[in-house]
Parts: structure tokens; C-alpha cells; sequence
């Protein structure tokens, strides 16, 4: 069965079976199902909140209860509810920034790799640029020139996240663009175009999507950083980071911030738990190897 | 390519990551300068009155006196001869050179981010080893969900929570600022509290000035925790099944010895490395931080000027944020030609 399969099929189902086995392990699973808990809340969120997220229509400051679990805030309203609605905003533009992240950068990457000389130059250097400078200080640069909200935070937050993908992109192209199995495309005639898309891309798909599960977390703590600024979600959302900001005013009532930082803390730990196993994947001297060889 | 000097090769090593340093210094002051081009807001109405705004003599005359109707690659030039004698303009929100701003807060953030990252070092690093060592046991588990818990807490959540216990619950550290209100700063000598009381031989104002500081450093030192043992330990492991390590212990040395001599030894260089990575960490936590903790430093500086719009402070703390930072990879990456003579020739 496996000797008639035709190469694509042959090399997917390859990277089927080693990705499995890693989904096996506690951290994955542990992650993989707060993750999946975040997320049913986001789609859920106008179902599982007992109040309108932002109705002022209770006693402010009332300490959690069994009315309220997460108690209330300044204005008198609901934090639970707040917090279910915060996975609404935090989730996807957490996805959306990554997704963005890694296609641009991607992209650049790719054919920086591929046709190397200035066109790689070019991308490098400005990607070394961006790293420069330390990512909130540039998204915080950028988002303020732009005005604050959450549109321009994702964006700003995109031309700081790009040259991570870029670079690895780029480095592996260059390390599966050499191989013998491209080259053998290539004899056999096929385009530089067609070899890049059918025979490198696929091979770069794998590691690529792996950095940005991990980064999704990332993504999540730095557009909420930017909220906490006060340059992302602006009121009256319900966004954690811009909860907490408000947590810290009132600091005495703990409910205020305590509550939304932790719906922040345990939704970038899930995708780390899944991200970090997924990683020993692409590091094979860190977890099995190493476990066999000694 | 650069032509075969007869210069030793460690030299031309050197030569060869300055120039890069150079080059990217260029990169960073032509960012910054198309910045103030692109971001809207007029500088004439920003720094004239709004009488003599309407005024078309003294519009010219400004415009003249600034170069702004030069060309934009002699508007550069001019900019970039201005930071070269360390002038970065009048800030918007304080009225004063951006360079005295940065000059008082500077250190205050110094302080802060030295003692972060020696905590961080003293702990990641350690912690590391030992997951390395206990791979896959029960330590090594708890340390890997520790150090991924470290690097998944937002660094504003755990202020707020450890100023919320420590502080107002516990009463073990003060709330804020860098020195207790009735403790007098001590006299300027690098602007940090704790050296300059030491210096003058102020006890009591350097453990309060070190008092102030222990509460921020360790909320900034928890991301970077969790990320230096991650990297220890991925770099331990990777030398740890050598044959010169199983060498080193058939030949009878303690295991302590075999650790430090043979495995860190080799694993330090990679650990090395990360060192930038975790600079830039603890200054993305400071922005954070200093809100929260009322701390006087840069963070805050860099964040009341970006929502205030004050363009001058923003690019003063941007450029010096990224000279130190390019500078460090710079030294680390001498560092690693120092310790990894085979980074050299490639």
C-alpha cells in the first residue's frame, strides 16, 4: 500500500505519524483542552454570560458572589460576564495577528530564500531593522502615530511579528531548496516557481505552523499589553489587558484585574504547552533521541 | 566580500560585525527620521504659538531656521549631525532637551533591568541544568511547566497581583516610586539609588533603595525565568550525550565537575546568546512595569509619550533603546567568537 502511494501522499503521511504521538503527551492534551474550553467560550460567550457585558446596571465594587463570581466593577458591571466576552476579542485577533504574521513574513521569507542575491538582502536587512527594536516599543510607536484601537494594535503588532517568520522561513528554504529531491524536480523539468511551490513549501509548511501556535500565545500577550497601554481596546470593550488597566486603579478591589489577567494567563499557557511539545517535534535532541541514546 | 587583509582573523572578525553595526545604526536613525516625516501633525504649529503660526514671515523665517524646506536626504543629514552631538530635540510633554529626560531616567531603569536580568541569570540558568540533568522526571516535568507558566503570565498582571500581596496585603515591600517619601535621594553620581547611596556610604538609603527595587525586578525577571531555562536546557541536553562528557566521567571526575567543567562549558555559548533576547524582554516588561510600580524610568517615559504623541521623546527612547540593544548583540555576538572560536570564519 505504502510503495504505490504517490510522493505527496507518501511525504503527508509521514508528517502525519510523527506529529501524532506528540499530541499524546500530558502538556498537549492539558493544553489542547483549555484552548478548547477558550474557545467554546468565545463562541459562546452571549449563551454562558449571566449578564450583558457592558449593562451598568449593578451595585459597583460588590466583591465576588454568587450573583456575581467575578464580583463587579467601577461602573457596575458583571467581570465574569466581561471576562467570557474578553475571549471574544483576545482569541481571534490573537489568531488573526499570527495568521497575518507568518503569511507576510512567510512570503517574504520564501523568496528571499529562493532567489537569494539583493532580493534577500533587501528583506534581511530590513527584518533586521525591525529587530532593532524591541517589539512593544515599536507597536507602541506605530499604534500611537496611527491613533490607538484594536485595528491599528493588530497592525502594528503584524509589522513587529513579520521578520520571525521571515527568517525561518528563508532558512528553510535554503536548507530544502538545496536537497537532492528538489534538484531532481528541477532536472526533470519543472519551473523554479513549480519546485517552490510543490516540492520546498510544502516541507517549510510544518515548522512554520508550529512557530505560530506557539506565537499565538505571544500574540495574545502583546496585543493585551498593548490594551493594558491603553493603545489597543478601547472602553467601554471588554478586553482583559484593558480590564486589568482598569484593575490597577482600583487596585484594592483585587477582583478587577485578578480575574481578566488570568483568562489572559491561561489562554497564551495553553497554546505554550501545546507549542512547546509540538516543538520537540523540530528539536529531536531535546526529547526522543536523546531519551534512546542514553 | 571583503579583500584578504593581513589582519589576524579574530580582527577581521571584528571589523566585519562593527561595520555590520554601523550599517544598521544608519538603518535605525533613517527609520526614525522617515517617522517624523510620516506621522502626521505639523511642526510649525506644534512649536509656534498659534499667533505666530499665522504669521507668514516668522512661518519662513521657523521653516528656514529648521531646514524644513530643505530636501529630505539634507533634512537627514541634518538630523543625523543633531544626535551625533547628542541632540534629540525638545520634548512635548516636559518642555526640556529629550537628552536630560533621558539622563534622569535612564538610570533608574538600569538599575532595574541589572538586577531583573542577574535574578533571572542566577535562577533560569540553574534551573535549566537541573531539568537537563533530571530529563524527563519528575523535576524536569514541574520545571518545564514552571518555566511555561514564566513565560505565559502578562508581566502587568503579576505587578498588579504581587503589588496587591506583597504591598497593600502583606505590607513587605513598598507600593512604588525609588525611595521611601522621607528618605533623601543620594548624591548624583550614576543616577542608580542603590550604587550612589553605596558610594556615599548611605546604608539606610540603599536598602531602601534596594528595598524599592526588589518587587519590580522580580515581576520582571519571571518571563525571563521561564525563558533562559528553557534555552539551558535545550542547550545542556545538546552536549550532554557527547562521548568527550562519557570521557569525562569514565574517567572518574565528580559528577559536580563533569557539569560545570565539561557540559556547561560547552552549553554556555548558546546560553550566551539569549542574553539579547532577554534584554529586550526586560524592556518590553519595563513600559509595563514602571506604570505600575510609579517607577521613574524610561518604560514610563517611552509610554507617556507615545500616547501623548511627544514624537521627539519617543524617537530619543526608541534610538537609545535600539543603539543599547544592537550594541549588546554586538558584544554577545564578540562574546561567542571569544568563547566558540569556530563562529569566526564563517
Amino acid at each position: 500500500m505504502t510503495s504505490i502511494a504517490p510522493e505527496g501522499r507518501l511525504r503527508g503521511r509521514f508528517r502525519f505519524r510523527w506529529v501524532r504521538p506528540e499530541w499524546r503527551t500530558p502538556l498537549a492534551v492539558v493544553g489542547a483542552a483549555i484552548a478548547i474550553v477558550w474557545i467554546l467560550v468565545a463562541i459562546f460567550a452571549p449563551l454562558l454570560a449571566p449578564h450583558d457585558p457592558l449593562a451598568q446596571e449593578f451595585v459597583p465594587f460588590s466583591p465576588p458572589s454568587r450573583e456575581h463570581l467575578f464580583g463587579t466593577d467601577e461602573l457596575g458591571r458583571d467581570v465574569f460576564s466581561r471576562t467570557l466576552y474578553g475571549a471574544r476579542i483576545s482569541l481571534p485577533l490573537g489568531v488573526l495577528l499570527v495568521a497575518l504574521a507568518s503569511t507576510i513574513g512567510g512570503i517574504l521569507g520564501a523568496i528571499a530564500g529562493y532567489f537569494r542575491r539583493w532580493v534577500d538582502a533587501t528583506v534581511m536587512r530590513t527584518a533586521d531593522l525591525v529587530f532593532a527594536f524591541p517589539a512593544i516599543l515599536l507597536a507602541m510607536v506605530v499604534t500611537a502615530s496611527l491613533g490607538p484601537g484594536l485595528r491599528n494594535a493588530v497592525l502594528a503588532l503584524v509589522i513587529v511579528a513579520w521578520p520571525s517568520y521571515a527568517r525561518v522561513v528563508r532558512s528553510l528554504v535554503l536548507s530544502v531548496g538545496d536537497s537532492e529531491f528538489v534538484w531532481a524536480t528541477r532536472l526533470l523539468g519543472a519551473s523554479a516557481f513549480r519546485s517552490l511551490v510543490r516540492e520546498v513549501l510544502p516541507n517549510v509548511v510544518g515548522p512554520v505552523l508550529v512557530l505560530a501556535t506557539l506565537d499565538i500565545g505571544n500574540a495574545i500577550l502583546l496585543l493585551s499589553g498593548l490594551s493594558f497601554l491603553g493603545l489597543g481596546a478601547q472602553p467601554p470593550a471588554a478586553e482583559w489587558g484593558s480590564m486589568v488597566a482598569t484593575g490597577t486603579q482600583f487596585f484594592q478591589q483585587w477582583w478587577m484585574g485578578t480575574f481578566p489577567g488570568l483568562a489572559i494567563f491561561t489562554a497564551v499557557l495553553a497554546f505554550n504547552f501545546m507549542g512547546d511539545s509540538l516543538r520537540d517535534v523540530f528539536d529531536p535532541r531535546t526529547a526522543r533521541e536523546s531519551r534512546e541514546r542514553l | 566580500m571583503l579583500p584578504r587583509l593581513p589582519l589576524p582573523p579574530f580582527v577581521r572578525f571584528l571589523l566585519r560585525r562593527a561595520a555590520a553595526l554601523v550599517l544598521l545604526g544608519i538603518g535605525i536613525t533613517l527609520v526614525a527620521f522617515l517617522f517624523t516625516q510620516v506621522v502626521p501633525g505639523d511642526p510649525v504649529s506644534a512649536n509656534l504659538g498659534e499667533q505666530a503660526a499665522a504669521d507668514p514671515a516668522v512661518v519662513k523665517a521657523f521653516r528656514e531656521r529648521y531646514g524644513l524646506d530643505d530636501p529630505l536626504p539634507v533634512q537627514y543629514l541634518t538630523y543625523v549631525g543633531k544626535l551625533l552631538e547628542g541632540d534629540l530635540g525638545i520634548s512635548l510633554q516636559t518642555g526640556e532637551p529629550v537628552r536630560t529626560n533621558l539622563g534622569t531616567f535612564i538610570p533608574a531603569t538600569a538599575e532595574l533591568a541589572i538586577l531583573s536580568t542577574l535574578v533571572a541569570v542566577l535562577v533560569g540558568v540553574p534551573f535549566g541544568v537541573i531539568a537537563a540533568v533530571r530529563r524527563n522526571r519528575l523535576t524536569d516535568h514541574a520545571l518545564r511547566v514552571v518555566s511555561l507558566a514564566g513565560i505565559s503570565m502578562p508581566t502587568f498582571w503579576i505587578a498588579l497581583v504581587a503589588l496587591y500581596v506583597f504591598f497593600f496585603r502583606l505590607g513587605w515591600f513598598p507600593g512604588g516610586d525609588r525611595l521611601d517619601p522621607g528618605v533623601l535621594s543620594p548624591p548624583h553620581k550614576t543616577g542608580m539609588y542603590t550604587v550612589d547611596a553605596l558610594l556615599a556610604g548611605q546604608w539606610s538609603a540603599a536598602w531602601d533603595a534596594l528595598h524599592h527595587l526588589i518587587l519590580p525586578a522580580l515581576v520582571l525577571a519571571a518571563y525571563n525565568v521561564g525563558l533562559l531555562t528553557r534555552y539551558t536546557r535545550t542547550a545542556v541536553l545538546e552536549v550532554i550525550g557527547n562521548d568527550y562528557v562519557r570521557a569525562a566521567r569514565a574517567k572518574g571526575l565528580s559528577e559536580p565537575s563533569v557539569l560545570v567543567r565539561h557540559v556547561l562549558r560547552a552549553a554556555l555559548p548558546s546560553v550566551v546568546t539569549v542574553i539579547s533576547l532577554v534584554f529586550a524582554n526586560v524592556l518590553t516588561g519595563t513600559v509595563l512595569v514602571e506604570t505600575i510600580f510609579a517607577w521613574p524610568g524610561i518604560g514610563q517615559y517611552a509610554y507617556r509619550s507615545a500616547v501623548t504623541l511627544d514624537l521627539p521623546a519617543i524617537m530619543g527612547v526608541s534610538l537609545f533603546v535600539a543603539v543599547v540593544y544592537i550594541t549588546i548583540n554586538f558584544v554577545v555576538d564578540v562574546l561567542y567568537g571569544v568563547i566558540d572560536p569556530r563562529i569566526r570564519v564563517t
